[in-house]
């Protein structure tokens, strides 16, 4: 398995490291409720196919990447750059 | 049909044209009392509990494949009670003994071998962590020793005892632990559930579950519909997806789990050995073959197959552990589908909707939790009361805080 990173090009997986699905990029606020962060921190709807989850370049770039793949396959459809301006969009 | 040495050898001299299939292959009827989703090995002993220690026997296993097809034939068939938690550990020890009378009460022959399970440490503090989880087991009721380097020298002269980086100070022996034949544990109850009368329907895949009124009525299958009042999903890999079903999320991330098999040698492994610091574990099959395995491929996966970092790692891992087994050939992979928890623990419970029940979250680890988490949930779909040694495992614990983190790694879904 192969991820191109934006700013490497295409890498080998050992050089990433798999942290969980993308959901972990829309952190509740401090104060929201319990439930929330159950969602947040364990819920999954863990997909049979599409996802999206997010990798750390560990031994590259240092970036934290938006990746599209599937799950049965294996097959990477897309690569994105984490960026600021992405966090804070989430973040809204 | 039951089986003797004589009626091997009568077969034999008979051309094998004698023998009958050992359960039978009904159609599904329109209802039943209860129907479990998944004809696994958890599937299959929940079916067989609930004849046994309920006296449920208008019951179905509905299963989309053939029964075994699933993980119950893709682990290394590794059988232990050396938890520390709470929670976990009277589970696992309940289902050790189990284990060590079930040949007996299926009248099957799981080839359930108590070899020894010896746990690898390489540092001061590691061997404190296994000092302190060698007297939780006891404490337990179950056995433990603590090995020091000779001592694990003596049981196993062929390792690497001088790793600059893993240098071995000794190990936990459970001397209980071991191995049993995996397919060989879905078959003993299978036939054992078919013979109180429990439908074993082949070919069925689950497609819907009809909930009225946040109650569960039934289920929708590829071989029609079929009336229940209480549905057990007790499908492994698949649960979130069936979960889904009923409009649930679980807690769950479904990973890839690898495994390998050499060539038969002859025998020379004779304890399962836990290599844990570098990821691998292997033991020696009654057949010769040396079973082997590491640890995930660490990414959310369906396929039933793995990537080669992972193989390479698990190589090297045997390698750095055992120098003689270099020469050996490996014969086959595979792979197989965790459903992983954030916190390693499993979950057996009641949901939101009436009547639906779920066994699932096993991880890596589910083989030698078949016989207890069959007589669990069999207790709780008969009663609608958890039972004791599972009380901890609960839906809910997520959202409450009361997790079960035997590594205590935190809620990431793939590092338990
Ligand atoms: C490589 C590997 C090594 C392992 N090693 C060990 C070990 O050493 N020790 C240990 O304790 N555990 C081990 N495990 C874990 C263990 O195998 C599993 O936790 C356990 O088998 C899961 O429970 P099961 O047997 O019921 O699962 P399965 O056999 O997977 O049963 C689930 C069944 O549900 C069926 N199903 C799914 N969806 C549907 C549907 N919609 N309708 C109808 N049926 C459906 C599937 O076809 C399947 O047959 C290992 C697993 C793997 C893959
Ligand atoms: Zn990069």
């Amino acid at each position: 398995m192969r991820l191109t990173c934006p700013l490497c090009g295409p890498r080998d997986r050992r050089e990433f490291y798999y942290y969980g699905a993308a959901v972990y990029l829309d952190r509740p606020a401090a104060d929201a409720p319990p439930e929330a962060w159950d969602e947040y921190l364990h819920l999954r709807d863990n997909p049979a196919g599409v996802t999206q989850d997010l990798w750390y370049h560990e031994q590259g770039c240092g970036s934290w990447l938006k990746v599209t793949r599937n799950t049965v396959t294996h097959e990477i459809l897309a690569v994105d750059a984490v960026s600021a301006a992405d966090a804070a969009e989430e973040a809204r | 049909m039951r089986y003797s040495g004589w009626k091997v050898l009568a077969q034999g001299l008979r051309g094998n044209t004698g023998w009958a299939p050992a359960w039978r292959d009904p159609a599904p009827k329109a209802a039943y009392d209860a129907v479990i989703i998944g004809g696994g090995g958890h599937g299959l002993a929940t079916a067989y509990y609930l004849a046994k220690n309920h006296g449920l026997t208008n019951i179905a296993v509905l299963e989309k494949g053939y029964l075994g097809s699933g993980n119950i034939g893709r682990n290394t068939t590794i059988v232990r009670a050396n938890y520390f938690l709470p929670g976990n550990s009277e589970f696992y020890s309940h289902s050790l003994k189990l284990w060590e009378g079930l040949e007996a009460e299926l009248n099957y022959n799981v080839m359930h071998s108590q070899r020894g399970l010896i746990n690898l440490f390489h540092s001061d503090g590691q061997r404190d962590a296994f000092a302190r989880r060698g007297n939780a087991m006891i404490n337990q009721g179950d056995d433990a020793v603590l090995l020091d380097r000779e001592g694990v020298r003596e049981l196993l002269p062929y390792l690497d005892y001088d790793n600059t980086r893993f240098p071995i100070y000794g190990g936990l022996l459970h001397p209980r632990g071991g191995t049993a034949r995996h397919d060989a544990v879905a078959w003993g109850y299978a036939r054992a559930a078919d013979r109180r009368g429990v439908d074993l329907i082949q070919n069925c895949e689950v497609t819907g579950i009809d909930v009225v009124d946040g109650r569960v009525t039934g289920v929708q299958t590829t071989r029609g519909a079929i009336r229940a009042r209480k549905v057990g999903m007790v499908v492994a890999g698949r649960s979130s997806q069936v979960a889904a079903m009923a409009g649930l999320r679980l807690p769950i991330e479904s990973h890839v789990l690898q495994a390998f098999v050499t060539e038969g040698l002859k025998p020379v492994i004779d304890h399962v050995i836990s290599f844990g610091m570098g990821h691998f574990y292997i033991s020696q099959s009654d057949k010769g073959g040396l079973v082997f395995g590491g640890d995930l491929d660490f990414y959310a996966s369906y396929a039933a197959r793995g990537n080669l970092p992972m193989v390479e790692h698990v190589m090297e891992a045997g390698m750095t552990l055992m120098p003689m087994i270099g020469r050996a050939r490996v014969l086959r992979s595979w792979g197989g589908i965790m459903d992983m928890t954030p916190d390693g623990s499993p979950i057996i419970d009641r949901t939101p909707v009436a009547g639906l029940f779920v066994d699932a979250g096993w991880n890596y680890g589910g083989f030698k939790a078949v016989p207890a988490s069959g007589w669990c949930m069999a207790h709780l779909m008969a009663t609608g009361e958890s039972h004791p040694v599972a009380a901890r495992f609960r839906l809910d614990r997520f959202a409450t805080g009361h997790l079960l983190d035997e590594e205590g790694t935190g809620s990431q879904h793939n590092l338990h």
